[in-house]
């Protein structure tokens, strides 16, 4: 199988995160921390993200939908979201939650709803699904000699976010 | 959760044992990854009231590093009652927040707390810090 291409597209993915800032420099800190006696670290924090994630998304929805508003628990929930979000390096998100309990603290949700769709947590938050690929880079096999020249060539286009230095050897299938 | 690696060898000193707590998962889990990658023992709970339950039965821990606000029994709470206990008095104790609160970080450090350390915690700043409090 040629995983090249595949491997190209997974670090213009993860490139592309960055750049449209959606992560920041705290992801590039889980991975350094993963190494070969925690070679799943950043699987498995992504994964608790979004497990936590998804069950404050569905409360926070639920909050919305009540009336009058708990501004309090509605900004309760968005503060733990924002705090996982960060811890993980979810720029965006962390920005929108932070916007998001503005609108709370001034009781005016309705200010927050004006705005872009693309704008908001849910939007932010579905678009980090795509870290689930990040890992893969660790499942494919080695580079090759003809593999480097594409995905170095890659690579250096991604700049230093993702030097040649990080070794990539195949682990297994990645346990979840 | 719990996650435990001691690396002393045969006649080396123990290695250091830090009690993390913190409620949200993804914390405990990067916090723990933190303490680990420097080679520290590292037992992550989710609560105040567990922390102190484990501080009752394990007799050395070396750090214990804290959330501040968690449901329940704050960071500040579990601070409180450590340093009012004559056999815990003694451990470090840190504080992790993600909101830079400056009489909040005043009210931790006039209580006892080693160091107050912003979230999202980063490797540099749990490695500078452990050094300081546990070499």
């Amino acid at each position: 199988m040629d995983y090249t291409n595949l491997r190209r597209q997974i670090i213009s993915m993860k490139k592309s995160l960055f750049d449209q800032g959606y992560l920041d420099e705290q992801f590039n800190q889980l991975e350094e921390l993963q190494d070969d006696s925690s070679p799943n670290f950043v699987d498995e924090v992504v994964a608790l993200f979004f497990k936590d994630s998804s069950r404050l998304l569905t409360n926070i929805e639920q909050a919305l939908e009540k009336y009058p508003q708990d501004f309090y628990r509605l900004d309760s929930l968005v503060y733990q979201f924002k705090g996982s979000g960060s811890s993980i390096g979810a720029l965006r998100m962390k920005n929108e939650c932070s916007m998001f309990k503005a609108h709370c603290n001034d009781r005016d949700l309705e200010g927050y709803r004006t705005l872009d769709d693309s704008s908001s947590i849910p939007a932010s938050h579905s678009l980090l699904e795509q870290l689930h690929l990040i890992p893969w880079l660790t499942q494919m096999p080695p580079v090759t000699p003809e593999d480097k020249e594409g995905a170095c060539h890659s690579e250096a286009e991604a700049g230093d976010i993702f030097s040649c230095k990080h070794k990539h050897q195949i682990k297994g299938p990645v346990s979840t | 959760m719990a996650s435990r690696k001691g690396l002393g060898g045969e006649g080396s000193a123990p290695v250091p044992h830090v009690l993390a707590v913190d409620d949200s998962s993804v914390d405990r889990a990067v916090i723990a990854g933190i303490l680990r990658s420097s080679q520290f023992r590292v037992t992550a709970v989710d609560s105040g009231k567990r922390a102190l339950e484990l501080l009752g039965t394990e007799p050395n821990v070396s750090m214990i590093i804290t959330d501040y606000w968690m449901p329940e029994m704050t960071g500040y709470e579990l601070l409180k009652k450590v340093k009012e206990s004559s056999r815990l008095k003694e451990i470090p104790v840190v504080i992790m927040s993600s909101e830079n609160v400056p009489t909040r970080i005043n009210r931790c450090l006039e209580e006892g707390a080693e160091d107050f350390l912003l979230k999202p915690v980063r490797p540099v700043d749990v490695s500078r810090l452990c050094s300081r409090v546990l070499r």
